[in-house]
């Protein structure tokens, strides 16, 4: 039996579920190398050769260099290990955050400052139209 | 004498908030409107100095990656040190467990059903320094020994609020029959409200967190009830954490299921606070001691 997934009915959200995890798994540890000083060094030296030391897929390793977190997320990247890649790069959780919605990172910050993105609309695939 | 809990204590456990106070921007309007709520707080505890906090946090891939993923994970190191985040180990003290406390609630819930994970050797993350420096302010020296227990809320499927709720019953027995006249607060971290991926990343829910916060107080056994998907579609992915409000809920007195007289032991709320945002989150805060 497939895996019971209440969840995808939420939109812009992805449940990092057993099957993401799978799917991810090798660009997650990747990330979590990059929690020691020299590797974050060796990453930045030459990001292409380091990433070729892991079995990822080739679409994995093309959304790290473009650092394109929603298509790591859909490739089963989870942001808790994606935060390391951001991290190396010297950016916030707000910066990578704001870097998924398609907002500039002003916009993205102003949006919280005035209380954050609102759940009117944002429950159900759909709702807004 | 046995060990007591006296209080228990909620607070959300953003990473900027760390950052903010290691990087001396505390001073600056943005982040005093989180300080503020915390003021009270530091006042409370210096005055209410556990021996020992409990507390209940979850690790964000950094003591576990992918290779093991302990849904309850109970520290009984005598010590566990700051974690390396990708940023550096946030530069705050090295945390003091207590082994022989932890020891004793890890056989006393195992063998009350509740499976735990026995880890003698784990970094910490935001997730446990971070309330820690909120409660505590910048220190040299954490003023109590504390036991780290860790949920996953990180892969789903994440334990059930009844679960959390339930366990937390189960580490009050675990605590009140430890053999030293200890003072044990238990923490409950993480929440309120937040998504940090995707297009809809940056959701805030006001209306839930408050709902939330009043039914924690209220009812906590039926709040337990509440499935993932209602979390994550009206708190954001991330708000999932709030399950382990639930842990430190059920350690409570008017839960702990004495019949009548033990229900009518109400926590007191001696602080409560919300604010909004603190980077991506809301932050939601609350303090309720156990009747004398």
């Amino acid at each position: 039996m497939a895996l019971d997934k209440p969840y995808k009915d939420i939109p812009g959200t992805t449940i990092f579920d057993a099957d993401q995890s799978r799917m991810g798994y090798h660009l997650n540890q990747f990330c979590m190398s990059l929690m020691k000083p020299e590797n974050r060094a060796r990453f930045k030296a030459n990001e292409r050769a380091y990433l070729d030391e892991w079995p990822m897929t080739e679409e994995q390793k093309q959304a790290v260099l473009a650092r394109d977190l929603n298509r790591c997320i859909a490739l089963g990247g989870n942001i808790y290990f994606l935060a390391k890649i951001g991290a190396t790069d010297g950016k916030s959780f707000q910066q990578m955050a704001g870097s998924m919605t398609g907002m500039s990172e002003e916009e993205y910050r102003d949006m919280m400052v005035r209380g954050g993105r609102s759940i009117e609309g944002n429950r159900y695939i759909g709702e807004k139209e | 004498m046995t060990a007591r809990i006296t209080a228990s204590v909620y607070t959300s456990h953003v990473p900027a908030i760390g950052a903010a106070m290691d990087l001396g921007k505390t001073h600056e309007p943005y982040w005093q409107k989180v300080f503020a709520g915390y003021e009270f707080s530091r006042e409370w505890l210096k005055a209410n100095t556990p021996d020992v906090v409990f507390l209940v946090y979850n690790d964000h891939a950094n003591a576990f990656s992918l290779e093991i993923i302990p849904t309850f994970a109970i520290g009984t190191a005598a010590e566990f040190a700051p974690a390396d985040e990708g940023w550096g180990p946030r530069p705050v003290p090295t945390v003091v467990g207590d082994p022989r406390l932890a020891s004793h609630i890890a056989q006393s819930v195992i063998q009350d059903d509740f499976d735990l994970t026995i880890v003698n050797r784990m970094d910490v993350d935001h997730g446990l320094t971070v309330p820690l420096s909120l409660m505590c302010g910048q220190t040299d020296r954490w003023p109590f020994r504390v036991i780290p227990f860790a949920v996953n809320v990180v892969q789903y499927p994440v334990p059930s609020g009844m679960r959390c709720f339930r366990l937390g019953q189960a580490i009050r027995r675990a605590i009140e029959s430890y053999d030293e006249p200890l003072n044990v607060q238990i923490w409950g971290t993480g929440g309120m409200s937040h998504q940090l991926q995707g297009p809809r990343a940056g959701l805030i829910n006001r209306e839930f967190d408050n709902a939330f916060l009043d039914r924690l107080i209220a009812d906590p056994e039926d709040l337990a009830k509440m499935p993932h998907v209602e979390y994550v579609r009206e708190a954001g992915s991330e708000g999932i954490e709030l399950v382990m409000w639930l842990i430190a809920r059920g350690a409570m007195a008017d839960v702990a299921g004495n019949g009548a007289a033990g229900a009518a032991r109400k926590p007191k709320v001696v602080h409560r606070f919300y604010h909004v945002p603190a980077s991506n989150t809301a932050v939601g805060h609350l303090i309720l001691e156990n009747p004398q």
